[in-house]
């Protein structure tokens, strides 16, 4: 067992990360052991990111400790970059972490800053100057390359830029070199954002944090009307929108409402929120109260104009799809579902139950087979997910219908019977092996209709190992009107 | 102030007649089922902006899918269907099969289905769907026992049908008939199909000769409420290919001892 992390008193008493813990105890008998919890690590790292949300909303994860924050564009909205920085870390410090922070023009010179000379802001072209003192453990290579660096008497960043970069390569490896020229500030590293850039941000900060319901409705509805007169300028409507609640205690609420069609009227994108926070769950806490209320348009679409007064069908179709979506709102979008025809004869394949919001123009103008005329139903109207099995204790003839079967505690006497239709499985999809339904129309004394099947074909995949016949097993997959 | 007074009276005039137009059931939209008998004790046909019930057993909920189904095919074929119901009625009774909606002779294109988790869920998405002008039909599948439908949710239900014109069905399996604001209630069971030579050991697969072919949707629904005539109990068949509601040609003595008045074509008045 090592030690993976310690606090200021224990590096103090002479302990370093790293160190067995035999050790550690010897040198410090009353020390105090947790076991390390990464996951915990990554969560509170993951809470800082969504706190760092607010200053921009570009925000890469550099595990297992650092963040990038992309603040290209953003720190003048918070009085530059030297006071963006000092808020940073004063927040941060003040919630209890151990923060260093450095600005650079790239990611790798402002990670290496970080662990050399933190709290620096170095500006374009001075990437080198800045770097050169530091020593070569800010780069944040492997201990390997550390170390060889060390015996190879290169104690800095300058000492190792100082040398050819070929003689570096052969000795500590590509990957190496190229790390030293992105924090010399020749070339960068594209940082990799937690979320995609949304389209459209609007904001509102408070100075005093907001805790009571109808100034955050209130509010919502002022940045709904922000929003789409932003989005209005470039004929633009959302089809996404992620609400987000920064709480003064660091902790972001994020809500996400999903449209089936552009939305463009602010009344809209209001109530969709309205339904959505009356529907949650584990409603909105406001703890401490919210210091800024941030509205997203993270998927846009481009609105065609259309004329609504003289179709009333257009008209309709709207008035669906908005029921639709407050629907989808308030209980999710996977569960308001449209109805796709699939072309499979397996029968609980042949039909796509797809999210409407999104599939709604598809499944109004699908092709559905057409019916046999004056033919009573061939499929039923009710069908099982999953087929429950039946007893049969015999069938008349081997591949014939049974003459009575049990069903969910209750015995059915077959009256009539049709079949068998006959369904392959579709092998060239399936690994193992499948086997071929035979299915029969039923009616019982009572007058149920039932669609049951014998799972094998009897003779040659009913089979056991010795080549005598296997007992099937039955299924009732549906029932008939 | 003169104005004020008179746009009082004015709305409270509408008001009136429009109660009175709701009272009286010869001023609703009718839509005829086609079955003769039925549509005279429904005089001229089910009521379009209102609410009914279907109430099935358990084992009869297919039965009772089916004849919802009709009576929505009958009340607004080209119109969205919106069907709410609960996760646990799909694992239950199955989940609505749209290639069999389509054997029916309906239209699966126009069939929105809502899965709710709740019945709260389902009854505030059924009463939001009512409400929706654009809709046809709504149809609430609730199974077993509901406290939350008492006569304050379906009152809710019955004035957002009325406003928006939309008609709503309640399909109540396995439950027990409780007040409401219903316009009609019915329970549905399946009924025999018309005759063909019935499997045998003998002759355990007899083709079916064309034309008579059994398994057509045979109901034997049973109307046990309705607001503004008598009762009755019919066997129904739903013809798929013409989509209404018929008498069977030649309905048979049934298999099972029939109950003292089936077929019936007299109306049986009964009280409440």
């Amino acid at each position: 067992m090592q030690i993976y992390a310690l606090d200021d008193k224990a590096a103090r008493c002479g302990l370093e990360t790293g160190q067995p813990l035999a050790n550690a105890r010897a040198i410090c008998p009353e020390l105090m052991v947790f076991d390390a919890d990464e996951v915990a690590d990554a969560k509170i790292l993951d809470d800082i990111a969504d706190w760092c949300d607010r200053f921009t909303p570009l925000v890469a994860l550099d595990p297992p400790h650092g963040l990038f924050l992309d603040i290209t564009g953003c720190a003048h909205l918070f009085g530059g970059e030297a006071a963006l920085l000092r808020m940073i870390c004063g927040a941060l410090t003040w919630q209890g972490f151990v923060v260093s922070a450095a600005i650079a023009s790239t990611s790798v010179c402002a990670r290496t800053l970080t662990r050399g000379s933190p709290g620096r802001i170095v500006k374009n072209g001075e990437e080198a100057e800045a770097v050169n003192p530091l020593p070569v453990s800010a780069l944040g290579a492997d201990a390997a390359i550390t170390t060889g660096l060390r015996r190879a008497g290169l104690k800095t960043i300058g000492d190792v830029a100082a040398r050819a970069p070929c003689e570096i390569t052969a000795r500590f490896g590509g990957d190496f070199t190229t790390r030293l020229a992105h924090a010399l500030g020749e070339g960068d590293a594209p940082i990799s954002p937690r979320k995609p850039l949304p389209d459209y941000i609007v904001e509102k900060r408070f100075a005093e944090p907001v805790t009571t319901e109808s100034v955050i409705s209130i509010t919502l509805s002022q940045l709904a009307h922000m929003l789409v007169a932003a989005m209005g300028k470039q004929g633009k409507g959302a089809r996404r929108l992620e609400a987000g609640f920064f709480r003064t205690d660091g902790a972001v609420r994020a809500i996400v409402v999903d449209t089936g069609q552009p939305a463009t009227k602010a009344q809209v994108i209001d109530r969709l929120f309205r339904e959505r926070l009356d529907a949650l769950n584990d409603p909105l806490d406001p703890g401490f109260g919210f210091d800024l209320i941030r509205l997203s348009a993270s998927r846009t679409e481009i609105v065609v104009q259309q004329q609504r007064d003289l179709d009333a069908n257009v008209h309709d179709n709207d008035k669906l799809a908005d029921l639709i979506d407050r629907i989808a709102a308030r209980i999710g979008g996977r569960r308001v579902i449209v109805h796709l025809p699939q072309d499979t004869h397996i029968p609980e394949r042949a039909v796509w139950t797809a999210p409407a919001q999104h599939h709604l123009a598809a499944s109004s103008q699908a092709a559905w087979p057409a019916r046999a005329e004056s033919e009573p139903p061939l499929r039923p109207l009710r069908l099982f997910e999953k087929p429950e099995p039946i007893k049969v204790p015999f069938a008349t003839v081997p591949d014939g219908p049974p003459h009575h079967f049990t069903w969910r505690r209750a015995v059915h006497a077959v009256v009539r019977a049709e079949g068998p239709e006959r369904i392959a499985m579709e092998w060239w999809k399936q690994n193992g092996e499948v086997l071929t339904r035979d299915y029969f129309r039923i009616e019982d004394e009572a007058g149920l209709r039932f669609w049951i099947y014998r799972d094998g074909l009897y003779g040659s995949e009913l089979v056991t190992e010795e080549g005598k016949p296997a007992p099937a097993n039955w299924f009732v997959h549906g029932l008939f009107a | 102030m003169m104005s004020a007074r008179m746009s009082t009276l004015a709305s409270l005039r509408g008001d009136i007649e429009r109660l009175e137009a709701h009272g009286d059931g010869y001023a609703l939209n009718k839509v005829a089922l086609g079955h003769a008998g039925a549509d005279a004790a429904l005089r001229g046909g089910l009521a379009a902006a209102t609410v009914h019930e279907v109430f099935s057993a358990g084992h009869q909920s297919a039965a009772a899918t089916g004849f919802i189904a009709g009576l929505a095919g009958r009340l607004a074929p080209r119109r969205p269907l919106v069907w709410v119901r609960q996760d646990f009625s799909e694992i239950e009774l199955g989940a609505l099969s749209m290639s069999g909606w389509a054997e029916l002779g309906l239209d699966p294109r126009c069939v929105v289905s809502v899965r709710a988790a709740d019945v709260d869920t389902a009854l505030r998405t059924a009463a939001d769907a009512l409400a929706c002008d654009a809709v046809g039909v709504v149809v609430l599948e609730l199974w077993g026992e509901v406290r939350q439908l008492d006569l304050t949710a379906s009152r809710k239900l019955t004035l957002a049908a009325q406003s928006s014109g939309v008609t709503g069905l309640l399909l109540r399996v396995a439950a027990q008939p409780s007040p409401s604001t219903a316009e009609s209630r019915w329970i549905v069971r399946a009924a025999h199909s018309p005759p063909a030579a019935p499997l045998t050991l003998a002759a355990p697969l007899m083709p079916a000769a064309p034309g008579s072919a059994w398994g057509a949707p045979v109901f034997d629904a049973e109307l046990v409420r309705n607001r503004h005539g008598p009762l009755g109990r019919w066997i129904m068949e739903w013809k798929c290919d013409e989509c209404f509601f018929a008498e069977p040609a030649a309905y048979p003595q049934p298999v099972a001892a029939a109950p003292a008045h089936r077929p019936n074509q007299a109306f049986q008045r009964r009280a409440g």
